[in-house]
């Protein structure tokens, strides 16, 4: 494998006026990876984007593309000699030219045979051989998706972009067209960031995930740390549900909470204590300290609302077979083997 | 190529934009503050002696025309409005329309019909003075208010085009939400509708205004002189440019005070969608006299702004054609033709660069600068035509003279008025509906359609032929029959600067007109009205969508 790595950002910033769009952002993509950039709209990941394909300018760090500088911040390469690929939201496929020829856009250095072959390869890699003389308003949602990552990929980009490509089709198929769409990328080897706001969405596609908040990168790691080893808070929140504990601290290496003891070694100094719903869990008991606030059906579980002695508010995932009733006295506890994890504010 | 090459070459590209964009700005911007700065440094007698003369007498008209084309047009324009988009009644649809054919009937060939037609020699006054005498009083047709009528009636399509779209596209939801909230039907269109409509009036009434202030034709059959009149008189007649400038920073202070009035009228309302897309009104089904009332009151409309006066010059034209003289003027129709297409296809190509120009610089340059230059250079639809005249000439007076001081020995382009002077007064006056037709096509394009050709490798000129081009095709030719039509009916600015012995067909028709040869005047005419109908088809397939 190529130690070079497709993608290495340092220390990039980038102002809009009083915002801090990016805030000094360290950022790698090894060759091959796909790392799936997520946070919420307007943290700053399409800015993100728009400066490793050159089209804004960063203000201060460095971009390098396969180990070759593209921005440092005082002159930087035209997006058209990056050779990163790009596939957005709304396809942008150009609506006056056949899927043939969007395909072959980028293929222009090539002579008629090549581009002809690398076209026909292409149409039959993301299933629309039969395709190549229709027209984008021709195709479905998902098809459109599909020829926008063959051009995407069909020049063979050093690293591709992804910004929140499925975030226009249906939730059914999103689902089907991301399975492919990850294949395409694993089995042609490309690099990708893949920016998207859904963190299920980024849980399944990357290898890694960054978790971007404001401007900077809060969290990298893979899909089980960043979900299950949250650093901090708004990473814990973000990721998925959570409730958070206040801790009493012990000594350094532990905390005491209302649901038990809390490891603080790795963290050193953590703010609350997160549970997720499937660590916690319940069984009435008429003097039991705690009370059932509410409860929402989510088709194979209940995920009920339970508040602890103190106020504090935690949520439990139940099979569906478990029925409390709301105001019901209850006593609660980790799942046998599940931990409490330490994230800072 | 190495990361710093390619940066600053893409660095001079954007630097480059900008420029572009402000210098074309620059173009618009400079003759109107040229003349503006004019009068920095009055001639006092000038102002003396006009201010014993003539002065009171022009503002008054032109306060008294601006006031009257300006309540007939919102009259008209807003009542028929909500004619067609609240009530059903025979002959609704084809109405809706036609309401807008009178914009292809300018102001100067509708006066000299209006005249012919009820002046003292015409059909109507002689009938009547057969009937009640000679000495029966007949209301005196050259007049302020029969030229405000005039002028209402080939300016308000701009009012109704606007009101009807703010009534397809705002007025419905809330119109029924304030009939669900309790409030009567007449209750909701004062409460609700109308305020809802007094941006998109404003707007109307403002290019309405500017129309007037620009006229320089029309008014003169009526005998009504406004300001405007009075620049062409002292220019045209003295060529004493200092004079006729100074003059002419007057009807850029009317202009200024309509613009003024539009934006506190309009105040901080901007009603986009406000009351639910393509919700519409529910129109209401007329029957009996009300029904009859509606089509014959908006029939009679379309019948004096547009029908008769193309009737009346379809008659003269073939009376002429076929008379016993044959075809005298023919010979000089194709010279003056000649002469209006050679100025409005220069005039077409000139906006349509700076146009793409401008558009483009928008999207690679700095955007926010852009953005401003792009402003001003629309700006110039809404300067009186003799005000961009008086400066174009200030501007070129001054170009030649710094080029004599240099001793160049170039011919001088200015004495009087110039072809060149044609152009660019035109292209000042013309540049924004170009640039409004080629942003919304050109400037639509998503910039990630412009990302995703360029992280392909196309450098910006493959763009531009393969991309941008290719997608704006038809909106570019929009812009180019909406200038095309605008330059080859202006008349006043073509009265104020155009060479000796270049006539334009307005100008030719103008001069028969203004000699009461009426017949001759109707080919031209026609043939105007004729090619005006063009961008007024254009507007009226968008009504109803």
């Amino acid at each position: 494998m190529n130690p070079t790595p497709a993608l290495q950002l340092t220390g990039v910033s980038k102002r809009f006026g009083a915002t801090v769009a990016l805030d000094a952002v360290d950022l790698d993509v090894a060759d091959r990876e796909v790392l799936a950039l997520v946070g919420p709209s307007g943290c700053g990941k399409s800015t993100l984007l728009r400066v490793v394909a050159g089209l804004i300018g960063g203000d201060a760090g460095v971009v390098r593309l396969g180990g070759v500088v593209a921005d440092d911040s005082s002159s930087r390469l035209d997006p058209e000699r990056r050779h990163v690929g790009l596939v957005f939201q709304e396809h942008a496929l150009f609506p006056h030219l056949t899927v043939g020829e969007n395909i072959a856009f980028g293929l222009s250095g090539q002579d008629r045979r090549a581009r002809a072959a690398a076209r026909d390869r292409w149409l039959e890699l993301v299933g629309l051989p039969g395709y190549r003389r229709r027209y984008p308003h021709e195709l479905s949602g998902g098809e459109r998706q599909r020829v926008a990552l063959a051009r995407a990929l069909a020049p063979h980009p050093g690293l591709v972009l992804l910004d929140e490509p499925f975030a226009s089709l249906d939730p059914n198929l999103r689902q089907q067209i991301r399975i492919e769409v990850v294949a395409l990328l694993r089995s042609t080897g490309t690099p990708a960031v893949f920016v998207t706001h859904d963190q299920t969405e980024a849980m399944a596609v990357g290898d890694r995930v960054a978790v971007m908040r404001a401007g900077r990168i809060e969290q990298t790691g893979s899909p089980v740390e960043v979900f299950h080893q949250p650093r901090t808070r708004f990473v814990a929140g973000f990721m998925g549900e959570a409730a958070f504990l206040p801790i009493t601290t012990i000594d350094e290496r532990t905390g005491r909470t209302e649901l038990g003891p809390v490891d603080l070694s790795p963290m050193g100094g953590a703010a609350v204590a997160m549970a997720r719903p499937d660590d916690v869990t319940f069984r009435p008991a008429d003097d039991g300290a705690a009370v059932v606030t509410g409860v929402e059906f989510r088709g194979a579980t209940w995920c009920y609302t339970l508040r602890l002695p103190s106020g504090t508010e935690v949520t439990s995932t139940q099979s569906h077979l478990v029925r409390v009733e709301p105001g019901r006295c209850v006593e609660v506890s980790l799942v046998p083997g599940h931990r409490l994890v330490p994230v800072t504010a | 190529m190495t990361a710093t090459a390619g940066a600053t070459a893409d660095r001079i590209g954007r630097w480059g934009w900008t420029a572009t964009a402000v210098a074309v700005a620059a173009l618009v911007v400079v003759p109107v503050a040229t003349l503006a700065v004019s009068i920095a440094q009055p001639q006092g007698d000038l102002w003396r002696q006009q201010w014993a003369t003539r002065l009171p007498g022009q503002i008054g008209s032109t306060l008294g025309l601006v006031a009257g084309v300006g309540a007939l047009s919102i009259a008209l324009g807003v009542g028929l409005a909500w004619l067609v988009s609240a009530y059903d009644f025979p002959g609704r649809r084809t109405l809706g329309w036609a309401l807008v054919l009178p914009l292809a009937v300018p102001g100067y060939i509708l006066g000299f019909v209006t005249t012919s037609a009820i002046g003292e020699a015409g059909p109507l006054q002689t009938w009547w003075r057969d009937r009640f005498g000679v000495d029966a009083w007949f209301p005196d047709v050259r007049s302020l208010p029969v030229a405000a009528v005039v002028l209402a009636l080939t300016l308000y399509p701009y009012v109704y085009l606007l009101a009807r779209a703010a009534l397809r596209d705002q007025a419905g939801g809330a119109y029924f939400v304030a009939r669900s909230l309790g409030a009567s039907s007449a209750s909701a269109v004062r409460r609700v509708v109308l305020p809802l409509l007094r941006p998109a009036v404003a707007a109307g009434v403002a290019v309405v205004v500017m129309e007037t202030l620009t006229d320089i034709g029309t008014v003169q059959y009526f005998g009504v002189e406004t300001i405007s009149v009075g620049v062409f008189r002292i220019w045209r007649g003295t060529f004493d440019r200092d004079a006729a400038s100074e003059l002419a920073t007057l009807v850029l202070a009317f202009a200024l005070l309509a613009i003024g009035s539009e934006r506190i009228l309009r105040g901080r309302a901007r009603f986009g969608e406000a009351g639910g897309r393509a919700a519409g009104l529910a129109r209401r089904r007329l029957r009996g006299g009300g029904a009859a009332a509606a089509t014959v009151g908006a029939a009679v409309v379309v019948a004096l702004g547009f029908a008769a006066p193309a009737f009346q010059l379809a008659v003269w034209a073939v009376g002429e054609q076929s008379g016993p003289r044959g075809t005298p003027n023919l010979r000089r129709f194709g010279e003056f033709l000649g002469n209006s297409l050679t100025l409005t296809l220069t005039t077409v190509a000139v906006c349509l660069v700076l146009s793409i120009l401008v558009t483009n610089a928008r999207r690679f340059g700095n955007g926010r600068t852009a953005g401003w230059a792009n402003r001003l250079t629309a700006a110039g639809y809404a300067v009186p035509g003799p005000v961009v005249a008086m400066g174009v000439i200030l501007v070129l007076v001054g170009v030649d003279q710094a080029l004599g001081s240099i001793d160049l020995g170039l011919p001088g382009v200015v004495a009087t008025g110039s072809f060149l002077a044609l152009v660019y007064a035109y292209a000042v006056r013309f540049l924004a509906p170009g640039l409004t037709a080629v942003e919304s096509g050109l400037g639509q394009i998503p910039d990630e359609m412009t990302a995703s050709a360029r992280s392909l490798g196309a450098r910006p000129r493959r763009i531009l032929g393969r991309i941008h081009l290719p997608l704006s095709r038809a909106s570019v030719l929009t812009a180019a029959v909406l200038v095309g039509v605008d330059a080859l009916k202006e008349l006043p600015v073509a009265l104020l600067l155009r060479p000796i012995g270049f006539d334009t067909l307005p100008v030719w028709v103008y001069n028969l007109a203004s000699e009461s040869r009426f017949e001759q005047a109707a080919l031209p005419a026609l043939t105007i009205i004729g090619v005006a109908l063009v961008p007024v088809a254009l507007l009226t397939r968008r009504l109803d969508r």
